[in-house]
């Protein structure tokens, strides 16, 4: 309930949650529903994380925001949870049961009299990359998240609030909710447990030199193809490829573009064969005649999601190539040439699409934000069982998982931590 | 109950440009009778609360009616104390923002959604939990590894538990393996699974209490006070407990029916469940003459991914063969194995383990299909198929052995809804004429009931419900649960589903799903206590009241609540049980006595809302459309096209239900004789893929359709005069099209003839 900017420069709660993403969200509320109290930070202005950027989940085809609305309802009424949004954790001291956890809240500039009505969008001269969106559109310099963001308030991107022009923002607005002199606060959250939620980012795929991605217009990642596919994305959900707007007809979905790949990422992100056919669900709805040629080393749908493989493979306009891609060339046209290799007989094979697809994998975000006190991270950056010296993690923070195993996952991340927290 | 009424009109957010506030409020004051109507430049100030609350405190207000924005706007401002009931009239996103400003039409559509507000506060309650002495203690069924985590977790947190298992020992499946597949970087070393360990702290445990040998004979009541009739064979136990965890476990796949890939045909044709056996015991030897192995076959899949038997994919077996190659390799050094495969599943870090064996020359791993095993005298041989390098093989080995999936002990041999679609466990007098029924049902996918009867149900549960002994379930005997989003949701309040039951998982996922699973029984016991509902309307006290003297015994709501909330007496009479109870309304939505309530959610509260629109007759040509939409994903749609400016008709006026499913079809015949023109009802999909949160909700409003199309011939009314949509919350861009289409319907159906009588 009561959310945002605290007045007091020290607050305490049994449990701190880091990250508002699904698997956070999930923790905090689930603690909440309890009774016992919950901190839940967020580093960027609004809840919702990655799959706010999807367009569906398989295999039921449903929108993220659906059950993300279902959590706000359940955020909103509870008195036992605090959301603050551009949080992150500064320190932490103390141990498992007494932590003390200094929070930096970087400023909004826009204050909780927001009602998100817009006026101040409309009169903004600046204009900026839409990172929700991979920068493929703009958004004002003061903007709302997204349609479905919390809270539902506007944001200044700070690198302008500098600007002159800003001042027309203030003016605009008739409930003297814009600040632009809103400094950064320091305070101290005192928490019997922690739990790490911070999620994942992409790999970068122009890491990948063979596949093209940055220098072939036309190769683009499973995130960018979510974006594209969603009503809120660059393109109101129209699926164009980015070099002429065009319609796809033979699109190619590249498995594993720099996973299970000792260059790159060793594991298995476990979601992307699921992605990738959803995403190639998506093409089909909108082009009944479109042609999918999705190139993998192993198709993996554990569970029930092999059902929704058996449909794929049901439908003539889906072709299934074992073999990884080694080589993504560009052809004429804004073509893609893709050069797949069979792995045990060295044979290339040649497909020529319209649009390629690049299936990147799951980056823990600790890889660039470890946890605090001495979390033992493995190779790859995920959090080690039993190495969490009293931070319990929660989601992808710990194991690439999809949607639903984070949910799991972070639902019993709330038991972990109240335990450690103490006893009722 | 007489009530005062206290109307605020917010003039900020281009409320005041767009409409006429002044007569919004003398509106308010005059013809809807309220004490007090302000307008405020912006209600969600500190003046603006100030105002409200000094008038709530000196005009002794118990309603407000603050017509603003959207609810789902600062729903924590607008709290004015425990006795005030509060209602969001939305002037925002739902007038101003998708209508034409200072137009008439948007001014009547404004007046409306006023009228609706204050007759809402009139004719509603506030809730009052209803609490009961209710137990916090916890079973758990099931001394496996899940069932043991779910014990200790929850113990540790203080609460006590009861922990049943039917085997002479705890442990289950975990003390049948000799390691497990690794956990810990760098994931290439079997790991021993721990349960030795757990078994000591759960049976040391001063909140635990241990049954093994025991099992559930029968378990009746409600969360909260769930009465559980345990049996060990010499006698029976009663207790009562809050909630429960199913943690039954799993059963390998009936190797006897894979006859096609060897089984049987040979003693050397062996599961994965005989060689851990095998390797417990200390050595791996050809069964059928105790010689070393020379080779070892394991056959991937057998008998999993496959549509004559289990179509799903158990996760667990690609590593588990990768594991017995280990033991085979460690014990005989020269062996060779060949591991089958379709694909190879080592999801996460676990390719590292895969890895880890891809390195090991003695393990030899072919993609391929099975066309035979034989029996070659001596060794075994394996014809493949569809290999990689596209030429057949033959693969000798001294033992072949199945990699077999899991099968939930939920499952219920013969059950009809298995392959088909989810199953509804059914009501004890509908079991004999449903195990009757011929293979033919029609009922479409999803909708089949299963052949789980009283009588042949898992036998786990043993639930006194009427609507059956188990969990609904979806395909494959998985308990029904929106699986993405809130996947321990089943549709019994306060029984969570754990580990291989839920869905087929590895020895350390359903370890996790303990917790999960522990977590949500805790939640369910203390919200039972506080009178408050569990999920999806955590929090919510309200609990639906049966006016039982005009009850006529039709059983619609005992057949129709998704959560068997309701029994039954002898005679059909409905015998609520409020604690699983979720709220959504379905039952009110059900009766056509109109015997069901809410203090704040009611048949006559949304008559009420109905009958105060205000209705132009026939000849002004402004016809009305009333919109029935869910409250949990529709309604937040319609926000969101108020937010993103998209423009509607402003003949439409919208009243959000709880659950379509609780939309009773009264309100269409109170609309239509009211002199509406035609009634929209939009809902979540339904079908096997539902969205719905109260999961039946959306496919009993496409029931009630048909008792709509009746009421229409009733009445002598076109059949399109009403028209069912199914709405994703992110689909508000197609709010204005279904709007417009649906005008132009009634364009051409005409005015309704009882306009104005």
């Amino acid at each position: 309930m009561a959310l945002f900017e605290p007045a007091e420069d020290q607050i305490t709660a049994d449990t701190i949650v880091v990250g508002g993403g699904i698997a956070g969200m999930t923790t905090a509320i689930e603690t909440a529903e309890i009774g016992k109290d919950v901190i839940l930070i967020e580093k960027t202005p609004s809840l919702g994380g990655r799959v706010a950027a999807m367009h569906q989940y398989f295999p039921k085809m449903c929108p993220p925001t659906c059950g993300i609305e279902i959590n706000y309802k359940r955020i909103r009424p509870n008195p036992h949870i605090r959301v603050l949004t551009l949080t992150e954790i500064e320190s932490v001291s103390g141990e498992p049961g007494a932590f003390e956890v200094t929070l930096k809240l970087s400023p909004r500039f826009v204050n909780e009299k927001c009602t998100a009505c817009g006026d101040c969008e409309k009169v903004c001269e600046i204009e900026r990359d839409n990172d929700f969106n991979y920068d493929l559109d703009k958004t004002k310099a003061i903007y709302l998240p997204h349609l479905m963001a919390y809270p539902m308030r506007h944001v200044i991107d700070p690198a302008y609030v500098g600007d002159e022009r800003m001042k027309k923002c203030v003016d605009a607005c008739q409930y003297g909710a814009i600040e632009l002199d809103m400094q950064p606060r320091t305070i101290t959250a005192k928490v019997g447990a922690i739990v790490w939620a911070t999620g994942w980012r992409p790999y970068d795929a122009a890491k990948i030199d063979n596949l093209g991605f940055g220098q072939i217009k036309n190769v683009i990642t499973n995130v960018i193809m979510e974006r594209l596919s969603a009503v809120t994305g660059p393109t109101q959900g129209k699926i164009l490829r980015p070099s002429d707007q065009k319609e796809p007809t033979r699109i190619g979905f590249v498995q594993c573009a720099g996973s299970r790949d000792e260059n790159h990422l060793p594991y298995c992100s476990t979601i992307c064969c699921m992605a990738s056919m959803k995403q190639a669900t998506y093409i089909r709805e909108q082009y009944p005649d479109a042609e999918i040629y999705l190139f993998y080393i192993d198709v993996r749908t554990p569970g029930r999601w092999e059902d929704y493989y058996v449909t794929k493979q049901n439908d003539e306009k889906f072709h299934f190539y074992r073999g990884k891609v080694a080589k993504i060339t560009e052809g004429t046209d804004g073509n893609v040439i893709l050069e797949a290799e069979n792995t045990l007989t060295g044979q290339i094979t040649k497909t020529e699409v319209d649009l390629a697809i690049l299936a990147t994998g799951m980056v823990p975000n600790n890889v660039e934000a470890p946890p605090p006190l001495e979390t033992v991270l493995d190779d790859f950056g995920f959090i080690a069982p039993d190495g969490d010296k009293g931070i319990v993690g929660a989601g992808v923070a710990n194991r690439p998982l999809d949607v639903s195993a984070s949910i799991q996952d972070a639902t019993g991340a709330a038991l972990r931590a109240i335990n450690i927290a103490g006893r009722r | 109950m007489d009530t005062k009424v206290g109307c605020y009109i917010c003039k900020g957010c281009d409320i005041a440009q767009s409409l006429d506030v002044d007569k919004l409020i003398e509106l308010a004051t005059g013809e809807m009778k309220a004490a007090v109507a302000k307008s405020h430049d912006a209600l969600c100030s500190k003046e603006g609360l100030d105002l409200i609350r000094a008038d709530v405190e000196s005009e002794g207000l118990d309603r407000v009616v603050v017509a603003a924005c959207s609810g789902r706007v600062f729903p924590e401002l607008f709290e004015f104390g425990e006795k005030v009931l509060t209602e969001r009239t939305n002037l925002r996103e739902h007038v101003a923002w998708c209508h034409e400003p200072n137009d008439e039409d948007t001014q009547m559509l404004a007046e409306d959604y006023v009228r609706m507000g204050i007759v809402k506060m009139q004719s509603s309650e506030p809730a009052e939990a209803y609490t009961e002495d209710t137990s916090k203690d916890i079973l758990v069924i099931g001394g496996g590894m899940t069932g043991l985590t779910a014990a200790k977790a929850a113990a540790d947190a203080g609460y006590k538990i009861v922990l049943v298992e039917k085997e002479d020992h705890l442990g289950g499946w975990a003390t049948k393996f000799v390691k497990v597949f690794p956990k810990h970087p760098p994931y290439q070393e079997l790991e021993d699974s721990g349960v030795e360990q757990l078994i000591k702290d759960v049976e040391g445990h001063d909140n635990i209490t241990v049954h093994t040998s025991t099992t559930v004979a029968k378990t009746a009541g409600q969360p909260g006070q769930f009465v559980v009739n345990l049996e060990n064979g010499n006698g029976g136990k009663e207790l009562t407990v809050g909630a429960v965890v199913l943690a039954s476990g799993w059963q390998p796949y009936q190797a006897e029916k894979l006859t096609h890939l060897g089984y049987g045909l040979s003693p050397d044709v062996i599961t994965n469940v005989q060689m851990e056996q095998m390797a417990k015991e200390g050595a791996i030897k050809r069964p059928s003459d105790g010689k070393a192995p020379d080779s070892v076959a394991f056959i991937q899949c057998a008998g999993s991914r496959d549509e004559d038997h289990l179509p799903y994919c158990s996760g667990v077996c690609c590593r588990v063969s990768l594991k017995q190659a280990r033991y085979v390799r460690d014990m005989y050094p020269d062996a060779k194995v060949y591991i089958i495969y379709k694909d190879i599943r080592s999801p996460a870090q676990w390719e590292m383990f895969y890895a880890h064996a891809q390195n090991d020359d003695g393990i030899f791993l072919t993609k391929g299909e099975i066309a035979a095993v034989n029996n070659g005298g001596g060794k075994l041989s394996i014809d493949v198929t569809e290999t990689l390098l596209g030429e057949d093989m033959k693969i000798e080995a001294d033992m072949v052995v199945l990699a077999t999936g899991m099968v939930p002990s939920t499952f219920v041999e013969g059950a009809k809804g298995w392959l088909e679609g989810g199953s509804e466990p059914p009501s004890p007098d509908e079991a004999t004429k449903k195990v009757g029924e011929a293979e033919g049902d029609d009922a479409p996918d999803g909708e089949k009931k299963a052949a789980a009867s009283a009588e042949e149900g898992a036998g786990i549960l043993n639930l006194t419900y009427r609507q059956g002994t188990d969990l609904p379930t979806l395909k494959y005997g998985f308990p029904d649960s929106h699986f993405i989003c809130f996947p321990y949701e089943t549709r019994r309040t306060a029984i969570y589903a754990a580990g291989p039951v839920r869905a087929p998982m590895d020895l350390a996922i359903s370890a996790n799903d303990a917790y999960g699973a522990a977590l949500k029984a805790i939640q369910a016991v203390e919200a039972v206590a506080r009178g408050e509902a569990v999920h999806p309307r955590a929090g919510d006290m309200s609990v639906p009241d049966f006016f039982m003297q005009r009850c006529t015994q039709c059983k619609r709501c005992t057949e129709e609540c998704p959560f068997g909330a309701l029994d039954e007496d002898e005679k059909g009479t409905p015998l609520p049980n409020p604690f699983r109870c979720r709220r959504c309304g379905i039952c009110l939505g059900a009766c056509p006595e109109r015997i069901v309530s809410f203090k704040n959610y009611s048949i006559n509260m949304i008559s009420q809302m109905i009958k105060s629109i205000n209705i132009p007759d026939e000849f002004d040509e402004k016809p009305r459309i009333l919109a029935f939409v869910c409250e949990n994903d529709a309604m937040p749609s319609v926000d969101m096209a108020g937010l993103a400016r998209l423009k509607y008709n402003s003949m439409v006026r919208i009243i959000p239900l709880r659950c379509l499913g609780s939309m009773n079809t009264v309100w269409v015949s109170d609309a239509l004789a009211s002199g509406f023109d035609g009634v929209v009802l939009i809902g979540c999909k339904k079908g096997d893929d539902y969205q719905c949160h109260f999961m039946r909700g959306s496919q009993l409003a496409d029931t009630r359709m048909e008792n709509v199309r009746d009421k229409l011939k009733q009445l002598v009314l076109e059949e399109e005069r009403v028209e069912l949509h199914e709405l994703a919350i992110s689909d508000y861009h197609q709010i204005p099209k279904i709007f417009d289409d649906f005008l132009e319907t009634i364009d051409t159906a005409g005015p309704n003839p009882y306009k104005g009588m």
